[in-house]
This record gives structure tokens, sequence and C-alpha cells, in this order.
């Protein structure tokens, strides 16, 4: 902060500082705080708001914790975004590794733009493009058919669906930290391990992983996060058997009306996913300012 | 054990370029060599085809009598020290030391017991639980001496792994690889661009220009028996003086050059009439009237301790270079005098013009 004001004078920092200070507490405080507020009320007719019945309690979360299908879809959406995370880090870490150590320029070029241009798209329509590609008429059980893998369509719509159209949706957040870490890796140490006798995997186990732990974790947080709040994939691509807790958090705001037992439900998604996220970096013995890199 | 190293007539294209022409030399079992060169010249590339990184595109690389064709890294009874050094920053001392094990199977008891048997060889006993990135330099370059040594390879390459040390350190740890190398007996190729390191440290030595082998020799044969005009000079200071042949006999050349006829060794592929360079070192060149004579005017005397170089110029304007004794320096010519100096045939070497 005293760098701030030496470069700039105390005007100018001043405002600066109050320009940060304000979005934080309009942008960020004053809309957590009212969520708490609403979570701890009880949904009241308008009548009765501000009189002895609307009183803080923990009844909203009470409800979650004691109506075992909201209970169960919240823990399933938990590990179901926790294994979106885990495949799509499948999926990204060959081709970060191929990128950074392997690729020409001109094919790194080539594939960078390749997994960019779609993110140019907006999500929903990401989306529909595989809710049409999954469709149980679709173009994939028709070309299965068409080769003889399978006699009937495939209702692909489901758990199935779903992680296909979210590790899509995220490979981005997975593969450019990844392939940020191993990009910095000095090739002579493959080479060295190589050279040492090692087998493929054991490099990767003990030289690129351990160099690129950081990078890793901060992909996997990332799809988690995303994964755990996301809408539209579960919306587009779920069957009534795939529900995820956030289609659950909207209908309490938009189709039963109380605001209240929303915002609870909410709060919990949003206390559960940075206790894992936590415990992730923990694990990995990452900190949050190597993710902010 | 060590093993031997033949390259018969290995040649490497990337693309167009030409990196590495029909190189053919054999290195003896427990041997220190040395291939030297300047930058570009094509060495790292024979290395990484000895280490197996690279596949000759013509010829075939012997290790211990076995063609190595297809064969990767990993299979090869070699062992790498990169210039990097490439040590794993994210692994302490002995587990750097021990990764070769590691991937061998061995338990990690036992890895651990060779890791210490190899970091007391290097005299770094205690240091194995450090991190590299804990080490100073020289103490870096001998964990990745022992990580390499630790799998018993028959033959260790050296990509110029001192080139990152200081001077000082630098010639200490030459004197500490050719222990080392003495020590085990495993066969040592070293990759070089300085000449004193590798005349210093090896056994033979191998010159390297544009892809061309020019010369392999002792460094003693090497320096006193330059086979082409590129090791002549680049090997050691030398004076050249061009000229024509006009005689021959009894091993000895006579040049006709633009100071006056000059005689010195010859090897036997000169003929009459030609095109001729005659290289006579410094050291060989006295102060004084003999056998050989040349005038030269003296400016300038560099004093180094053991000995001073005198620079000067001929009076073709070609420039000369003598080094004196400090103990003669009596004898030697004032900066700004013509002077002259002498040498003996059988220290100056005449050699074709390319």
């Amino acid at each position: 902060m005293r760098d701030l004001y030496a470069r700039f004078g105390g005007g100018l920092a001043t405002i600066f500082l109050s320009l940060v200070l304000i979005w934080l507490a309009a942008m960020v405080l004053a809309p957590n705080l009212m969520m708490i507020d609403y979570a701890l009320r009880p949904n009241l007719p308008p009548a009765q708001i501000g009189t002895k019945a609307d009183a803080w309690s923990l009844d909203n979360f009470l409800y979650l914790a004691n109506e075992g299908v909201h209970r169960a879809i919240f823990f399933k959406t938990i590990w179901a975004s926790a294994l979106v995370a885990a495949v799509t880090l499948v999926v990204c870490y060959p081709i970060a590794f191929w990128m950074a150590q392997r690729a020409t320029p001109g094919q790194l070029s080539v594939a960078l733009m390749l997994v960019i241009i779609p993110f140019f798209i907006n999500e929903v329509l990401r989306t529909l493009a595989w809710f049409i590609l999954l469709a149980y008429r679709g173009p994939l059980n028709a070309a299965l058919q068409g080769i003889g893998l399978i006699d009937a369509p495939i209702r692909w719509q489901g758990d199935g669906g779903v992680l296909a159209g979210m590790v899509y949706a995220y490979i981005l957040f997975m593969l450019l930290p990844i392939y940020n870490a191993i990009e910095s890796l000095d090739r002579s140490q493959l080479e060295a391990a190589r050279d040492l006798g090692s087998p493929t995997w054991r490099t990767h186990w003990r030289v690129v992983i351990p160099h690129a732990k950081a990078g890793i974790a901060t992909g996997c947080v990332f799809t988690f996060m995303l994964a755990a709040g996301s809408y539209v994939a579960p919306a587009l691509l779920g069957s009534p058997g795939s529900r995820w807790f956030t289609e659950i958090i909207y209908n309490w705001f938009f189709e039963g009306g109380d605001w209240n037992r929303g915002a609870a439900y909410a709060l919990t998604l949003l206390v559960l996913c940075l206790a894992v996220v936590l415990v992730t970096l923990r694990i990995a013995r990452v900190n949050l300012t190597d993710v902010a890199k | 054990m060590s093993h031997s190293v033949e390259l018969d007539g290995i040649g490497m294209s990337f693309g167009t370029t030409r990196a590495v022409s029909d190189v053919s030399f054999t290195v003896q079992p427990g041997e220190f060599f040395s291939i030297l060169g300047p930058s570009g010249c094509g060495k790292t590339t024979i290395l990484r085809m000895i280490a197996g990184f690279l596949e000759p595109t013509e010829g075939r690389v012997l290790i211990g009598g076995k063609d190595m064709r297809g064969l990767g890294p990993n299979q090869r009874p070699t062992a790498m020290i990169f210039q990097s050094l490439a040590l794993f920053p994210l692994m302490p001392v002995w587990e750097n030391i021990a990764f070769g094990l590691e991937a061998r199977g061995l338990g990690k008891a036992e890895r651990r017991k060779r890791a210490d048997e190899l970091l007391r060889l290097i005299a770094l006993e205690g240091y194995g639980d450090r991190m590299p990135g804990e080490l100073s330099g020289g103490q870096r370059q001998r964990v990745a001496i022992a990580r390499a040594l630790a799998v018993e390879p028959g033959v260790l390459l050296l990509d110029e792994p001192l080139s990152a040390l200081d001077l000082k350190l630098r010639q200490h740890m030459r004197a500490e690889l050719r222990a080392l190398q003495k020590r085990t007996g495993v066969t040592f190729i070293y990759i070089t661009h300085d000449q004193s390191e590798a005349l210093a440290m090896s056994d033979r030595v191998a010159v390297m220009s544009a892809g061309l082998l020019q010369q392999v020799a002792t460094p003693r044969q090497l320096y006193d028996n330059p086979a082409t005009p590129f090791v002549a000079r680049f090997v050691g200071e030398t004076n050249a003086i061009t000229g024509r042949v006009s005689a021959i006999g009894d091993g000895i050349a006579r040049v006709d050059t633009a100071l006056g006829p000059l005689h010195g060794r010859a090897d036997g592929h000169l003929a009459i009439g030609q095109g001729a360079t005659l290289y006579v070192r410094p050291e060989a060149l006295m102060p004084g009237v003999g056998a050989n004579t040349l005038r030269a005017r003296v400016s300038r005397m560099d004093f180094e301790g053991a000995f001073a170089l005198i620079h000067g110029q001929f009076a073709d304007g070609a420039a000369l270079t003598a080094a004196v004794p400090s103990t003669r320096l009596a004898d030697a010519p004032a900066p700004g005098s013509d002077s002259s100096f002498f040498f003996a045939p059988e220290h100056a070497v005449v050699l074709a013009d390319a």
C-alpha cells in the first residue's frame, strides 16, 4: 500500500483504494451478507415481515439436513463435481504435456486455436450442441448404429451426458494451468530420467507431475468449482434421475418462491465447495497464491 | 565394468542440414576420451547419438561390441551428464542419486544405502537429505556425476558439464573428474569446446570441425603433430606462415615464404610446388639467429609470470607471437625494435593448404 501511495501520490492512491473497497463491499460482501440474512430468516408472507415471527434460526439449514432427497442430491453434486474434475484432468494432462513438451510451434498454435475457438461461443450454445449430439435420435447414436456397435439407440442424457458436457465445457480451465506448469519444465530433466532407465509412466509420476502440481491443483479447483455451480449442463443434458443441486436452488428461488430456503441451500453449497477446495490445496501442499498465478 | 564405444561411419542430417558426416573412431574401455570442437561442430550430436537420443541417419554405433540401433537411451549401458546437469529439483539429493535404481525396482533401504556409498565417493557424506537447490555449483556437479554412476554405466557421457562453473572451480573439478574416472575405471566420453580442458584431462582427443572428424590423437600428438590446418590453429597458439613447398627430404620440407625459405617437419602428404603453411608454436621461437630465422618488428611484450608473450609483425604484415621464459628475459628484444627469431626445424610442422 505504501508503494501505491509512493507511486501515485495521496489523492489518486486514495481514489484507487476506495474504488477497490467500494467494489468489494458492494459486489462481494453485501450480497453475501444479505444471503446469510435471508438464509437465517423464515419465509413469511409480507404482512408478517418485521414481526416477532421474523427471527433468525437454523430452520432452513435443518430442512436440508432432514430432507433425504435434497441431501442425497447435494452430496451427489459434490462427488460428481469431483468426478468431473478427475475426468477432465485425465483428458487434459496428456494434451497439456504434448503441447508443452512435444509439439512443434506450428502444431502448438493449431492446438491452442482448436481448444480456444469453441470458447468464443456462449456456454449455453455449446451445451446445446452436446444436447443435439447426444439426442436419442441424434448423430452419435446414428453413427454407433451405423458401424454396428449398438443395435438400439442409447439414452445418453443423464449422468453420462452431464459428465461429457461438463468435461467439454471446462477443458480450458484445466488445460491452460497444466500447460503453463509443464511448459516450464526443463526438457533435459525428461531426458535425464529416460537416460537413467526410467519408463515413461515413472518419469511422469516422479518428475513431471510433481513439477506441475500447482497447475494440476489449480485446474482441479477451477473445474470443481465450475462444475459444482453449473446449471446449464445438468439442465440440458441431465435427466430426472441426474438432478444437480443448483437446479434445486433454482427451484426454491423461482418455482417455490422461497428465497430464504434457496439462500440457505446456496450458502451450504458455497461453504462445502470452499472446504473441498481448501482441503485439496492442503493435500497438494499448494498455496492459494500459487493458484492465483 | 566399462565398455568400448565404436563409431562406424556415422552421419546425421536434420532435414537438409548436415550436422555430422562419416565419423569413425573407437574409444577403448576405461579410456578418458574427449571430443573437442567449436560450438556447432557436431560434437553434441555425436554424444546424443551414442546416448540414444538420436538415431544416426548413416552408420552404426557399437557399445561393448553390440550394435545399438533401435535401442533407446534407457536401454543402453550409457549414462549422460547434461550441460544443465538436469538434477530433479523437487527430490532430495539421495533420491536424485538413487533415481536410476528406483527405475530398476530396488527397495528403498537398498537405494538409500547405495546413495550413501556414492555420496561418500564424491565426498558429500551427510548431504543426502538436502535439496539440490541448497548445494553449491560444484556440489551439484558432483551429485550429477554420482546419479549417473549409480546405474553402473559402462560408458559415462559428459556434455560440457563444467561450462557453468567459474575458472577456479572448473580447474578443481577437472582434476576431480580425472581422479574419479581412474578410480571407477568407467569409459568417459567428454564433450568440450575448451582445448585446455581436453588436453589436461584426456587420454585421447577427437577434434571436430563443421561435422567432420579432423584428428584423433593423444593430447601430446595433437599439439606436436596436428594433422590438419584446423587442428594446428584450434589447438594451442601458433604462428602460421604460408608459402610453397620447394624441397622435401628426410622428413623435412623447405617452404619458400615471403620471409625467406623455412624448414619444418613434413608428414609425407606434401608434393613439391604445393601451397603449404608452416606452423610454429610461440614457445618454439627463440630470440636470436639460427637455422630458420625470421625478422619481425616487436610491438608489445605481455609479462605473464612464468613467461612473457612477445607480439610483433612480420614484414608481410602477418602477426608473430613468441613465448620467452622469464628466466631468459634478458635476451628478449625490446618493443619497437626490429629483431630476429629462430626455431629448430623439428619444432615446426608443414601442412598442405586445404
